[in-house]
Order: C-alpha cells, then sequence, then structure tokens
C-alpha cells in the first residue's frame, strides 16, 4: 500500500514537473519573452500593417518562436482609433507606457508613421528599450541637422543610450531622390504641397531644400487641411503658376486621394509626385482615375525586386499568406523581426541575469547589427540607428497598379 | 480678374452644397428648437448610396462611366436615394427624438449625438475605413470659357447647380405656399397653438424631417458625384462647415441657410485660392465668431419662431 502511494506520487510529481517546463510550443527553457509590434491596425492602413503583421508572424515561425533559448510570445498592438482611421496620439503613448511597465517585453517593433514614433522613442528610451521601426523615414528622428534643430536629441532625453533602429532608409535620402527624379522627367517648376504632419512636411521640405541643386524652380508651397472637403480652389492657385510638377509629401490618410482629384482636374497634363505614404493601395482606391501617371518614390525596393534571400521571403509569404499580397513594407516588417530575433540569440548568448540585463544585452546587440544577411540584403545600423541601405525606387501608377519603373540614386 | 471670377464660380458652387445640408439643420431647428446633430451623417450616408448606386450602375449594369447614359440613370436615381435618406431621418425622429419630446432641452441633443455616432458607424461598416472614390460618371468637360481661352465652369458644375438651385426653389415654395408648408411654419411658431388649431403636430414634424432628410440624401448625391469621393465622416467634415453657415445666417431661417450655405462656401474658395489653404479653418470659423458677437442671432435675424 505505502510503496504504491509512493509509486503514485513520484509520478505524478514527475508529470507536474514535465508540464511545467515542457508546456511552450518552442521548447524554450529560459521562460517567455515577449516581442511587441506597434502599428495603426485600424482605418485605410490596416491592408498594409496586416502584412507586416503576417511577416513578422512569419519570421518568428521561421524560428518556432524561440531564440537564445527562451520562448518568444509576439502581441500586436494597435496604435490607431476606429474613430480617427488613422494612428492616434494618445492611443501610441498608451502603447510605449503599457510597454515600459511590461517586464517581459524586450523588444518594440514599431512604429509605422513617423509622428507616433516621436512619442515612443523618448518613454522607451528611458527604460533602455529597443525599438526597431519597419517604415519610419522623417530623418529627425536618427539624423542630426536634417530636422528641427533639437532633433535628434530630444527624442534620447536625460542621457539615455540610443534605442532607436530603423531598417529602411530615411527621407533625406528619398526626398533627395524625389528631386533628382522630377529633374530627369524633364521638370524645370515645382509646386510643393504637405500634409502639415511630422512625415508628410518632412519629406516636402527635404525636397523643397534639395530642388535647387538639381535644377528645379520651386514656385510655390503649401499646406493642406487633410479634413478639408475639397482642393479646387487650391488647384486654382496652384495652376495659375503653372508647374511642370507637384509633389505633395504627405499619406494616403490626410485626404490625398481628393487633393489628386482635384488636381488633376484642374492640370490634366500636369506631372505629380508624392512619396512612399501614398505607396498603398488604399491610395489607389481613393483617387480612383486620378493616381494613373503619378510618380511614386520609395525609400527601398518593391517586394517583387527582392533577390536572394528576399526572393525567398516573397516566395515563402505568398504561399503562406495568399490572400494578402505584400505590400511596400512588408518585407521591412519581416526584416525588423528578424533583426530582433537575432539580436535576441546574441543576447542570450551573454547569459543576462535578469529581464532588465537581457534588455540591455538585445538592445546593445541591435545596435551592433552588421552585415546582417536578410531578405533585404547584406546591411548594418550605424551609429544613429539608420540602415546602410540606401537604394530607391521609382514607381508609376499604370493601369491602377503600381509598377516599379527604375532605380533612384 | 479671371482668376476671382474662377474662385468665386467655385465658393458658389460649393457653398450651394453646404446651403443644401445647412437648410436640413435649420428646418429642424426652427420646428423643434433641437439642433440635429445626425443631419449630416444622414448626408454622409446619401454620399455611400449614391456611390453603391454607380458602382451598380457601371460594374454591376456594365454601362460605360463616361457615357451619357450611365449619367442619365445615377440623376434617376436621385429620387430613390433622397426618399432612402428622408426615410432615415424621419425614423430618427420616430426613434430617438420623438420619445424625448417633453424632455428638458438636452436629452435629445444627446440622443442627437448619440444617433451620430451610431449613423457614422453604420457608414464606417458599409464603406470601410478609407475614402472611395466614385465611378466618374460625371463628366469634367469644360463648357464656358473666359475670353483669355481658360476654362471656367463645365458640365459638372452645371448639374450641381441644376441641382441644388432648383430644390432650395421648390422647398421654398412649399413652405411659402402650400397647406402644409404653412403648418410647419405655424408648428416652429407656436407648437401647442398649432395642435389647438387642429394641425397634426406630430406629422408636420415628421414631414419636416422627410424633407430634411430628402435634402439631405440629394446634396450627398452631388457630393459623391462632383468631389467624387465617399468617406464615412463626411459628416464630421460636412456637418461642421454647414452647421457654421446655418447658425451664421440665423438659426431657423431659410433663408439664412442658404445665403449662409453661399458665404461660407465663397469665403473659404477666397481664402484658398489668395492666401493659403491652411488658414482657410481659422478665416471661416474667426468670421463665425465675429458675426456672433455682433449679431448673435445670425445674419438674418430669425424669423421662424418667436419666443414668448
Amino acid at each position: 500500500m505505502d510503496k504504491r502511494k509512493i509509486g503514485t506520487l513520484a509520478a505524478v510529481a514527475v508529470l507536474a514537473l514535465a508540464a511545467c517546463s515542457g508546456g511552450s510550443s518552442g521548447g524554450g527553457s529560459k521562460g517567455e519573452i515577449e516581442v511587441w509590434s506597434s502599428l495603426p491596425r485600424q482605418g485605410s492602413s490596416k491592408g498594409q500593417t496586416d502584412t507586416i503583421v503576417n511577416a513578422i508572424n512569419m519570421a518568428l515561425a521561421e524560428k518556432n518562436n524561440t531564440a537564445g533559448g527562451y520562448t518568444i510570445k509576439y502581441s500586436d498592438k494597435d496604435d490607431s482609433t476606429a474613430a480617427a482611421g488613422k494612428w492616434d496620439e494618445a492611443t501610441e503613448i498608451k502603447n510605449a507606457n503599457d510597454a515600459v511597465a511590461d517586464d517581459k517585453l524586450v523588444a518594440y517593433i514599431g512604429t509605422f508613421n513617423s509622428g507616433a514614433a516621436k512619442l515612443s522613442i523618448p518613454i522607451l528610451c528611458g527604460k533602455g528599450m529597443v525599438m526597431v521601426s519597419p517604415a519610419n523615414t522623417y530623418p529627425g528622428l536618427t539624423k542630426a541637422g536634417k530636422g528641427e534643430a533639437d532633433e535628434p536629441d530630444k527624442y534620447y532625453p536625460n542621457g539615455c543610450t540610443r534605442n532607436y533602429f530603423r531598417v529602411v532608409a530615411a527621407d533625406d535620402l528619398q526626398g533627395l531622390a524625389g528631386a533628382k527624379w522630377a529633374a530627369k522627367l524633364g521638370a524645370k517648376n515645382v509646386y510643393v504641397l504637405d500634409d502639415t504632419e511630422l512625415y508628410g512636411k518632412g519629406i516636402a521640405d527635404v525636397f523643397n531644400k534639395e530642388a535647387p541643386g538639381q535644377g528645379l524652380t520651386v514656385l510655390g508651397r503649401d499646406g493642406i487641411d487633410g479634413k478639408a472637403t475639397d482642393y479646387k480652389a487650391l488647384a486654382e492657385k496652384i495652376k495659375a503658376t503653372n508647374p511642370d510638377l507637384v509633389y505633395f509629401g504627405g499619406i494616403t490618410q490626410n485626404n490625398a486621394g481628393q487633393l489628386w482629384r482635384d488636381l488633376r482636374d484642374a492640370m490634366p497634363n500636369v506631372k505629380l509626385m508624392g512619396p512612399d505614404g501614398i505607396l498603398e493601395d488604399a491610395w489607389i482606391q481613393a483617387a480612383g482615375e486620378a493616381a494613373e501617371g503619378t510618380y511614386i518614390t520609395f525609400g527601398g525596393l518593391p517586394a517583387d525586386k527582392l533577390t536572394g534571400k528576399g526572393a525567398d521571403f516573397l516566395k515563402n509569404y505568398n504561399a503562406k499568406y495568399p490572400n494578402n499580397p505584400p505590400q511596400a513594407y512588408t518585407a521591412y516588417g519581416y526584416e525588423a523581426a528578424g533583426t530582433v530575433i537575432a539580436a535576441i540569440e546574441k543576447a542570450a548568448a551573454t547569459n543576462p541575469a535578469d529581464m532588465s540585463a537581457l534588455r540591455a544585452a538585445v538592445l546593445k546587440a541591435v545596435s551592433e547589427t552588421k552585415d546582417y544577411e536578410g531578405a533585404l540584403g547584406k546591411w548594418s545600423f550605424n551609429q544613429e540607428g539608420d540602415t546602410s541601405l540606401t537604394a530607391m525606387s521609382g514607381n508609376i501608377v499604370k493601369g491602377g497598379k503600381f509598377v516599379f519603373d527604375s532605380v533612384v540614386e | 480678374m479671371e482668376e476671382l471670377v474662377k474662385a468665386l464660380t467655385i465658393g458658389v458652387t460649393n457653398g450651394l452644397i453646404i446651403a443644401l445640408i445647412a437648410i436640413g439643420y435649420t428646418l429642424v431647428y426652427g420646428i423643434l428648437e433641437l439642433i440635429n446633430f445626425a443631419h449630416a451623417d444622414v448626408f454622409m450616408l446619401g454620399t455611400a448610396f449614391t456611390y453603391f448606386a454607380t458602382e451598380l450602375i457601371v460594374r454591376g449594369f456594365g454601362i460605360p462611366a463616361s457615357s451619357t447614359l450611365a449619367l442619365v440613370v445615377t440623376l434617376l436615381a436621385l429620387p430613390i436615394i433622397m426618399l432612402m435618406t428622408a426615410t432615415i431621418n424621419a425614423s430618427i425622429e420616430r426613434l430617438a427624438y420623438r420619445p424625448l419630446r417633453n424632455a428638458p432641452r438636452l436629452a435629445p441633443l444627446i440622443s442627437a449625438i448619440g444617433m451620430s455616432f451610431v449613423l457614422q458607424n453604420i457608414g464606417l461598416l458599409l464603406l470601410g475605413p478609407s475614402q472611395k472614390a466614385v465611378e466618374p460618371v460625371l463628366p469634367r468637360t469644360d463648357l464656358v470659357f473666359f475670353p483669355s481661352g481658360a476654362a471656367w465652369f463645365g458640365v459638372d458644375e452645371m448639374i450641381v447647380v441644376g441641382v441644388t438651385v432648383p430644390l432650395l426653389l421648390a422647398l421654398r415654395w412649399f413652405v411659402a405656399s402650400t397647406r402644409q408648408g404653412k403648418a410647419m411654419r405655424a408648428t416652429a411658431q407656436d407648437r401647442e397653438a398649432s395642435g389647438l388649431m387642429g394641425i397634426d403636430v406630430n406629422r408636420t414634424i415628421s414631414l419636416t424631417f422627410l424633407i430634411a432628410g430628402g435634402l439631405a440624401g440629394a446634396a450627398g448625391l452631388v457630393v459623391a458625384l462632383y468631389y467624387g469621393q465617399t468617406f464615412f465622416q463626411y459628416g464630421l467634415q460636412f456637418g461642421l462647415l454647414s452647421f457654421t453657415a446655418a447658425v451664421m445666417g440665423g438659426i431657423g431661417n431659410l433663408t439664412g441657410a442658404t445665403l449662409g450655405g453661399l458665404f461660407v462656401g465663397i469665403v473659404a474658395a477666397m481664402s484658398d485660392r489668395f492666401i493659403e489653404a491652411k488658414w482657410t479653418s481659422v478665416i471661416v470659423f474667426s468670421l463665425l465668431i465675429l458675426v456672433l458677437i455682433f449679431r448673435p442671432t445670425g445674419l438674418l435675424a430669425e424669423q421662424a419662431s418667436e419666443r414668448a
């Protein structure tokens, strides 16, 4: 009787131990850590952020959701509200504060919009939490002298270590590429518009600054109200200056579709150019016929032009998510996740004592990303958190689709 | 000079649309002393219905978007759309405002705000979160030109005027010359006394909402075709301007709403054209404040109702 009881107890104890430690799917023995993404999951960017989240999930699944012995739990956070239909200040700040409060979190993949990054970088910096963005392109977030006078230091207050990195080239390069392309297209006089937000105004400012150097004359500069109902009178004003090309810095969600329609109505033959803020299907839907023939720059290469590991990524992605074809930033989401996973592996090798040490090690590992071979090619992060990749593409809207036109250096 | 006239034309065209929506606010305020916050969202549904109608015509029936047939069929859909929005507006009155007829003034106001959110979210469900381009059924060909050869206005502006002006005139005639119109004016003046005089107050109020809703639907069709877009938040964007126009012209006053609409439209167009687009909102609303400071009841003194 006694022996059987002891035997049963022992069996139960062994089973319990086995259940406790082997419970997670990946078999990570060091416990669970978390990785979050903060992207606009409502509004018209949802189509694109769906693909980015898919890509992040794919990157994690390829490593069985484990890295360095830890099991990774991924949370897809939303920084938008239904009412705004795009990223929202209060929501992003809440995400960042929640991230700081969560002890298991080691990395924050985000944001999609530069305006949102401006808010979370300082909050995360204070906790030493690494932030890798797949899509922010406003230069002032990392580079000095490209934005306001106090940027980028104001995003890293109180001497905290730089915690922000991005896998996409910044707008100082994209704006210049736009100006070069405009000159190559034969334009001489340009009119510059922006949507008065951080990203849009930023890249329009870069274009404005680089234009004279490319032989272009800037005829005028205006900011539009994204909430206005129409831009007919503005289009007349622009028409009166007789430009060859109109450049708009901004995002789809700030009524770019209506703007395009009104510009086209007033000036059927003018060239229209925009940055990657309008490089999404939602913009073509909003602009309708007026989108045709628009020139759009992108701070990277489109998914179908990637080679090597990038082509593999594309193939695997299309097989796994046939109903959500990749958009401009999908591969960048994949690369950001890949960078984070690689950093966790490197960090785990140093055997950090606790979560706080792990976070610091992950941050250090991300900052030391060098010659990383991923879907985007072989690249490194520089001291300021920018990628070494600088290839830009020019795309034209043909037949209601984005068609790659050329690489713009 | 030509630039001035062109900007004025844009202002008048936009202003007529704003006036058509503003009339809805003013009609309901005149008769119930209630600001129907949901009115602009009924207009938004009008743009949504027009979007679906054009999708049906072009994609469903296969009529090419640029053909005259497509335009004619879309315009034939106008009475149907007006009827749909009129019914929605009248239903809102029955559901959300009538039960609160004798409640303190704040209650129907909050109910109206609630209805506005409900309709917005219905719009969100129907249209999705992004702006949607409407099939280009309205031809943009320029008809009239300036002496210098520059285009003045075209078919699209004429259709806007051709839809809005007759509706405004018809409304004016209806309110001034028919029995039902007289009943509306009487109910607006004194609801109890009208009831005592044998006017069916509930029916008159329902009729007012039907008419306001119908006008919102017509404005919706015009906006969807002329601006070429529908968006679930159109209620917010247009509602603000139209409500401003109604208040500026004197809330409760039909002529005031029309003039207010034209005024807002023209000021906005002039500001966009000759000053800078980013100042337009500031200018329009500053003018509203100025008008209200010096003439609190609006530019045209309220004629529709008197308070004892």
